[in-house]
């Protein structure tokens, strides 16, 4: 039995198979548990106010910056900007270092694997700017070549953004490689890391990120509260993004200056609670730690290839080695429509994702108008992969084919 | 009704085997409907002729209760007058939001077999879109 389910509430005494951690994960009690601590014992605005409670919010909210620096590998606390996830903290950089930095003629590369949240606000920032949005294509693997990226950056480069995992194909991309090369092109770039930080160890200096992005939801953390790290040079020099309470020094009628980093970016009451959450399910992860927390999803999404590849009728997308896949299989059942498998699957508790996963352009690539994802974490079981496989074999029956 | 008795008792029938998913000769209205979310994709052909659906067929991709759903939507309406075609489409919506009564669901004859898709929201869209498609081009003839 897997020693890590009866730490989450939302499995007991039920036989639903949640699959769909690629989108959201389940959290673990004590993440709650320390949160309602924080409401219980030391609830008032941080980074303000002159007494015990609020003095003591201010420290569980900066332990908590504290925390997800060192899970990330930043230099120093300053650099973790709180956000409410991956998505804002994308949209960040594009409204701030984006809007300032990049000009007419001027290129944004991204990969046609991109998550919406990283391909949007590029969109708005070219269009603004009539600047190039270009695309890195990869291999119908989800490989993206090193002479794809060669000849893709050019001296017109003036920021990459790229998701670190895939989110349909699950596809590990070569980030240090897109990093150096990129710095070499004086590029800056910004590494979507939402679907790589819940799964592997991140070292934001070794990958030599300009910008990096991630959200606590989906590393057993609550929702709302996210991470933009970035290189401190690039943060001092960036305007705010959103104004008002928290992220001043002085303010007269017409002007103001801002706080020092990482409060210019955190305008208005944070989310503390959210913060002190993110910092819990940080420490869960940590305890159990990536070798354990790797090699179970590694022998789970083996298990779960295998058996879908044995599955007449079912098509397994993404790399053929399935260590390479962060616990993301996407798949298609011929004749039968993702929405379709995922209701008749939704009947026998097993949850899943169906659709395009907010990245139509990659669906577009791949040549099908959706697909089905199942997406494992470490919490998973084989009996539920054996489960899960059993049913998908009755899929098409129930759908109406003879076989 | 559970889903997959849905599936089992109406949907898979006319999604595998639709009597009505071809081309039409000489259509006197064509209209692409398009659920952008998933991908439903339908190309709805009518011959309307002295204010009667004489023909009507569709073609299209997405998932089975959408094609379904466009599929028996057709079966009803042929031979019928527009005003009660839209008639029919309100009540299709109506139900879908459960806001018609028994005695309208039953004018609705094959197709009322999907009044369980109002409890599951996220498969409304799919039922509808053949009718709201429809919608569209009738109320555009009596602009």
């Amino acid at each position: 039995m897997n020693p890590y389910r009866k730490d989450f509430p939302i499995f007991e005494g039920n036989d639903k198979i949640y699959f769909d951690n690629a989108a959201t994960t389940q959290r673990p009690a004590r993440v709650f548990a320390e949160m309602t601590a924080f409401n219980d014992t030391c609830n008032a605005n941080p980074l303000r106010g002159l007494y015990a409670w609020s003095v003591e919010a201010t420290d569980r909210y900066e332990q908590a910056r504290h925390t997800a620096a060192a899970f990330i590998g930043a230099a120093q606390d300053c650099q973790i900007i709180f956000t409410r996830n991956a998505t804002e903290s994308i949209n960040l950089v594009a409204y701030t270092w984006g809007m300032a930095n990049i000009g007419e003629g001027d290129e944004i590369l991204i990969s046609i694997m991109e998550h919406h949240s990283n391909i949007l606000p590029w969109q708005m920032v070219a269009r603004q700017k009539k600047a190039r949005l270009v695309y890195l294509e990869c291999l119908p693997d989800g490989t993206i070549t090193d002479e794809e990226i060669e000849s893709k950056l050019t001296d017109r480069t003036k920021l990459v953004g790229i998701g670190h995992v895939s989110n349909v194909m699950g596809v590990t991309n070569p980030v240090e490689k897109i990093i150096a090369l990129a710095h070499q092109k004086g590029a800056v770039v910004l590494v979507d890391g939402a679907q790589s930080a819940p799964h592997m160890p991140i070292d934001v200096r070794k990958m030599d990120a300009d910008f990096f992005a991630f959200s606590g939801h989906k590393l057993c953390g609550p929702m709302g509260i996210g991470v933009l790290y970035g290189k401190k040079e690039l943060l001092e020099d960036m305007p705010p993004f959103l104004t008002g309470g928290e992220m001043i020094e002085y303010v007269t009628r017409e002007s103001a200056t801002y706080a020092e980093l990482p409060h210019k970016f955190e305008a208005g009451t944070v989310n503390a609670t959210g913060a002190v959450g993110l910092e819990a399910a940080i420490r869960y992860i940590q305890e159990i730690g990536f070798e354990t927390i790797m090699k179970t999803e590694e022998t789970l999404t083996a298990r779960l290839i295998a058996r879908l590849r044995e599955t007449p009728h079912v098509t397994v997308y993404g790399q053929e080695d399935p260590s390479k896949h962060c616990g993301i299989v996407t798949f298609n059942i011929e004749g039968c429509h993702p929405h379709d498998v995922a209701s008749v699957l939704d009947t026998e508790n097993i949850y899943i994702r169906a659709g395009h996963h907010c990245a139509q352009p990659l669906m577009k690539w791949m040549g099908v108008g959706s697909t089905a994802r199942a997406s494992l974490y470490f919490y998973n079981t084989e009996e539920e992969v054996d489960r899960f496989a059993d049913k998908i074999s009755q899929v098409r029956g129930w759908l109406g084919y003879g076989d | 009704m559970e889903i997959k008795s849905l599936y089992r008792e109406i949907v898979n029938e006319h999604n595998l085997y639709p009597g009505h998913k071809y081309d039409l000769e000489n259509p006197t209205m064509v209209l692409q409907g398009i659920n952008p979310s998933c991908g439903d994709d339908i190309n709805l052909q009518l011959r309307i002729e002295d204010d009667i659906i004489t023909d009507a067929s569709f073609n299209g991709s997405g998932c089975a209760i959408s094609q379904a759903s466009a599929d028996m939507m057709i079966d009803l309406i042929i031979g019928k007058r527009k005003e009660e075609a839209l008639r029919l489409a309100e009540t299709f919506m109506g139900m879908i939001k459960g806001t018609a009564t028994a005695g309208q669901i039953e004018s609705l004859e094959e197709a009322a077999a999907l009044q369980d898709i109002s409890h599951m929201p996220a498969r409304v869209k799919c039922a509808v879109l053949g009718w709201r498609t429809m919608r569209q081009m009738l109320e555009e003839i009596n602009k």
